[in-house]
């Protein structure tokens, strides 16, 4: 019995597998940039996004659904980028608009159930390596544009208007510390909620088939209501999906609109 | 936990592979494929507009020319409505001297009638005189055999007739 006990490693669908072998790969001493599973699945987003995108190309003047679809996620953007930052928002639409999508399609791809056919979707934003990046990103974009328009001003940042003289000494440097989090908030904050939600699924998973593999007595009293738990959890990790995508691009086009408009 | 355990041998990859494919989604896709999308959306939400707007034209078009066919309806009522009164006024006023003329022949016949009633009265009345001057005359002569003289008989009969 002890060689057929299933093993649920919630930690084991995080891993990094190279597809084409690691070694031919190698640029430098630790510079390895093997083609992985993470990198496959940033493939897929890639693709997945640009044909979702080009069905909305049709440019007819009556717009079909799909068309409607991709231009509803546009003017979502546009939106969200005029009402924060302003007309000045709009040059930031594509940036924001691939960030937005891209970890949308990639949250979303990575809670297909592919499993039950042998494919393992992998969730790239649930590395921190990745969301950091997007979080680097998002914040260099938020420093130059802000040197770029005010120059040194740009520190007027870090005295919020209206605070007294005395107080300047102790606002600037906790209203510094705070400008210096946002980037480690903007990617641990995706990356922590998607990790939690995938490992709670598989954690919930391995409830179900321990249960049922102990007994039929464990498996209605243990495996069915985990089993009713993960449906629910699925529907809410959709939502999170959506959510963390959101957050992801609300918080850069706020960060923007202060490096455009200062307070 | 891969991401910490995993991070020496394949932050690199991750890094590149994610500079190389977000590159991609934002220069293929947000850089050339969103702008031509929500110019679309700019050219329709334009369409609708300029739409809107000619048929506000056409609209505000069609009131001025009811406002201006109203008003040249309303002259056209006025100058009826003028036509008709004079028409009334000089249809009264012909008949008012057509009328005036008939009244004047009336009178004018009646004047002349009454007049020769008058006359023929004073006739007939000279005629009775005369004839009660005679018969008075005649049976005075007979009944009394006084012969009475014409302007005596004249006068009693004129006495009797005055007094009825």
């Amino acid at each position: 019995m002890a060689a057929e006990q299933a093993k649920v490693d919630p930690m084991y669908q995080f891993t990094i597998k190279p597809l084409g072998g690691s070694e031919s790969w190698e640029l430098a001493e630790g510079f390895n940039i093997a083609f992985t599973n993470s990198a496959l699945w940033m493939l897929i987003t890639t693709v997945v996004l640009f044909v979702f995108v080009l069905g909305g190309m049709r440019r007819e003047l009556v717009p079909g659904r799909w068309q409607m679809m991709v231009e509803s996620f546009t003017g979502f953007i546009d939106n969200m980028l005029e009402a924060n930052i302003g007309k000045a928002g709009r040059k930031y639409v594509p940036y924001v608009f691939s960030l937005f999508m891209f970890i949308l399609f990639a949250n979303l791809l990575g809670l297909l159930p592919l499993g039950v056919i042998g494919i393992h979707p992998f969730t790239f934003t649930s590395h921190f390596t990745i969301t950091g990046v997007l979080a680097i990103i998002s914040f260099s974009i938020v420093l130059i544009v802000g040197f770029w328009r005010h120059g040194l001003h740009f520190f007027s940042l870090f005295v919020p208007h209206g605070t007294p003289l005395p107080m300047v000494p102790v606002i600037a440097p906790i209203e510094f510390i705070s400008f210096m989090v946002r980037p480690f908030s903007l990617g641990l904050r995706l990356f922590v909620a998607m990790m939690a939600g995938h490992v709670l699924l598989e954690v919930l998973s391995s409830f179900v088939i321990d249960g049922t593999n102990a007994g039929a007595g464990f498996g209605l009293l243990v495996g069915l209501p985990s089993f009713l738990l993960m449906i629910g959890i699925c529907a809410l990790e959709l939502l999170v999906a959506g959510i963390q995508a959101y957050v992801f691009a609300l918080l850069t086009s706020l960060y923007i609109n202060d490096a455009e408009n200062l307070h | 936990m891969p991401q910490i355990a995993q991070l020496a041998e394949t932050w690199s990859s991750q890094v590149f592979w994610l500079l190389v494919f977000f590159g991609i989604t934002f220069f293929v896709i947000g850089k050339g494929m969103v702008p031509k999308v929500m110019d679309t959306v700019a050219q329709r939400d334009g369409q609708i507009a300029a739409d809107l707007a000619a048929a506000k034209a056409a609209r505000d078009a069609a009131d001025e020319q009811e406002e201006a066919w109203r008003v040249k309806e309303n002259e056209n009522r006025a100058a009826a409505q003028a036509i008709v009164a004079k028409a009334k006024e000089e249809g009264a006023r012909k008949s008012e001297t057509k009328l005036k003329a008939a009244q004047t022949r009336i009178d004018k016949k009646l004047a002349d009638a009454e007049t020769r009633i008058a006359e023929a009265r004073t006739a007939a009345l000279a005629e009775v005189e005369a004839v009660a001057v005679e018969a008075a005359q005649d049976i005075v002569k007979t009944l009394a055999g006084v012969k009475v003289t014409k302007p005596v008989a004249t006068k009693a009969v004129k006495e009797q007739m005055a007094h009825g």
